[in-house]
């Protein structure tokens, strides 16, 4: 059991260092890109005394090591700097909107997660057959169309014609859970049929290679049902790859909830960094750009992590 | 070879020539010019407008058009860059060997670890979002997977005793790389081709549709959807159908690369 801890603690320390070192590449890159971003963001207002004002703003005439000590001093306490658009604290700003985006996430995990799986083994029982080949063509299909297309036809279908979800998604905190859920359904929706079908096909994948294996044939001719072998004795086999899977759908949910907060006008923080981006709001983008990759930088290592954990011949190194 | 194939792989054939055809000629098919406005805002489809007309009023039928062109091409582009620069840097890694390979690998995972997309928004919110800044910053961050593929394959093949023999003759690393581990690469290489092209496109399409990739008055199928995606809330479905031409060419792609793998792989079930 050491030996596992100790692995454990050598994956957090590189995925810490990692962190580490992409806040460097944040913070310095807008450094180490050609052109002076001064004069770039403040375009045609590019006079000398609006140049010098904005550089003081961003503290670019401070060398660069304190720059960057200082800017990581701030975030850690949770000073993001100031929005270059409205003059707000950032914090203020990412702080709800990053918590909308995680309630989104998990909704939609809630619902793909054990979706994907049930398919997936349901794909395996009845492997090619028709039901699996259609199965298996939908979700190609999904896997291939851009996320705002499946969100359009998701709102033609249930918001302009059928006219039971709405198109936008706005919520307060005066809504309760239930009308926060209503709110949300199709971009969780859309989010869905994107993830599951990855999920879905791996699962199936995985479960068949499972099937395989010689116990399996032991428990055939011992005459058990196949649904069960698949449900009891396949599928806890192939939990590995399975949780690896999820664990890995889950990180890209963090980069693919952004184009589903932007077609349905979402409040989170993916609509937020789009938003910034375009009106060049750097420190907004910075801290934004910096949560997202922790976000998908420790689910990543959540991945890992789990798989080891299910997987004992993982362990070694 | 191309009787055999199964009815999807020409399905996906037949797309992904449509789609070059109209890119290629297409100053020849389009009917109006790129950018004119000829009719009314969201006209319906007639003899005169084919598809309709967008929300400017611009013959849909031939921003499509123009459209193909200027994203398959992007892409393209793009997607060759990405994959000279992984492959090589891949190949050189694998051959190499030594701290070369510590050392690319090390920085590559670097960057894998970030989300691509916000990376490449990130990039964009500085440099802005004119044409050689969104290939070279999209080749940059695609090429970390073509690299990894391309460095799995190199380390398969360079164990061989041809290439061991090849370096007993004292060719360079280059020779090695061209003649010997290059053509025995091509096949899963040529289906990673098709695989990133599709990632890239799909990618390119995404950041225009959210504002941040080709700028009007460029036509591009992302952009149009964008722009057009008032018309919903009319209940003018023209917003699906630049949507809709991005999904079929990605699917076409997927289906040739599914039936090259198979073919390459030699596994019949």
């Amino acid at each position: 059991m050491k030996n596992v801890f100790l692995l454990i603690f050598k994956r957090t320390l590189a995925s810490l260092l990692t962190v580490f070192v992409i806040s460097l590449i944040i913070f310095v890159g807008v450094e180490l890109l050609p052109g002076d971003v001064a004069e770039t963001v403040l375009g045609q207002s590019a006079t000398p005394e609006t140049v010098k004002a904005f550089r003081q703003e961003l503290k670019l005439d401070l060398p660069p090591h304190i720059r960057y000590g200082t800017w990581l001093r701030d975030f850690i306490q949770g000073d993001f700097g100031n929005s270059l658009a409205n003059g707000r604290p950032v914090s203020g700003l990412i702080g709800w909107r990053f918590a909308n985006t995680l309630f989104l996430a998990l909704t939609t995990a809630v619902i793909a997660v054990p979706l994907a799986v049930f398919l997936g083994m349901m794909a395996a029982f009845y492997r090619n057959t028709f039901f699996d080949k259609a199965i298996s063509v939908t979700t190609l299909s999904f896997i291939s169309f851009p996320e705002f297309f499946i969100a359009y036809i998701l709102i033609v279908l249930f918001s302009v014609h059928l006219n039971i979800f709405p198109s936008m998604a706005t919520i307060n905190e005066s809504m309760n859970i239930g009308a926060k859920i209503h709110a949300i359904l199709l971009p969780a929706l859309t989010l869905t049929c994107v993830v599951t079908a990855h999920m879905m096909r791996q699962t199936r994948a995985a479960i068949i290679n499972v099937l395989s294996s010689a116990y399996i044939e032991m428990a055939e001719l011992k005459g058990i049902k196949r649904l069960r072998i698949i449900i009891l004795h396949a599928f806890p086999n192939s939990l590995s790859p399975v949780i690896n899977v999820i664990a890995l759908n889950l990180a890209y949910l963090v980069v693919g909830v952004v184009i589903v907060e932007v077609v349905f006008v979402y409040p989170g923080l993916g609509q937020l960094l789009v938003d910034s981006v375009a009106k060049r709001d750097i420190p907004v983008v910075q801290a934004s750009g910096l949560i997202f990759a922790t976000a998908y930088i420790f689910l990543n290592l959540m991945a890992d992590v789990l798989s080891m954990l299910v997987n004992p011949r993982l362990r070694q190194t | 070879m191309l009787k055999k194939s199964p009815l999807s792989a020409r399905i996906g054939l037949i797309i992904v020539l449509v789609n070059c055809m109209v890119a290629i000629f297409a100053p020849v098919i389009a009917p109006y010019g790129e950018t004119s406005v000829v009719g009314e805002v969201w006209e319906s489809f007639s003899s005169e407008f084919y598809l309709g007309t967008d929300h400017l009023g611009r013959d849909l039928f031939t921003r499509m058009v123009y459209g193909a062109r200027n994203t398959i091409v992007l892409a393209f582009l793009t997607t060759a860059i990405s994959f000279l620069l992984g492959t090589s840097l891949g190949f050189i890694a694998a051959t190499k060997g030594g701290w070369i390979d510590q050392i690319f690998s090390r920085i590559i995972d670097i960057f894998m670890a970030f989300p691509t997309l916000i990376f490449a928004l990130m990039i964009l919110s500085v440099m802005g979002s004119s044409i050689p800044v969104l290939i070279f910053t999209i080749a940059l961050l695609d090429s970390t997977r073509v690299y990894r593929l391309s460095r799995a394959v190199a380390m398969d093949i360079e164990v061989n005793e041809f290439v061991e023999a090849a370096r007993l003759r004292g060719e360079g690393l280059w020779w090695i790389m061209r003649y010997e581990i290059l053509p025995n690469a091509m096949p899963p290489l040529v289906a990673e081709f098709g695989l990133r092209f599709c990632f890239v496109f799909l990618f390119i399409a995404s950041l225009s549709f959210l504002g941040l990739g080709l700028q009007p008055p460029l036509a591009d199928w992302g952009g149009m959807v964008r722009e057009n995606a008032g018309a919903i809330t009319f209940g003018i479905y023209i917003p699906l159908l630049p949507a809709a031409a991005i999904a079929i060419l990605t699917v076409g792609v997927n289906l040739i690369v599914d039936w090259f793998l198979h073919l390459s792989s030699g596994l019949h079930e």
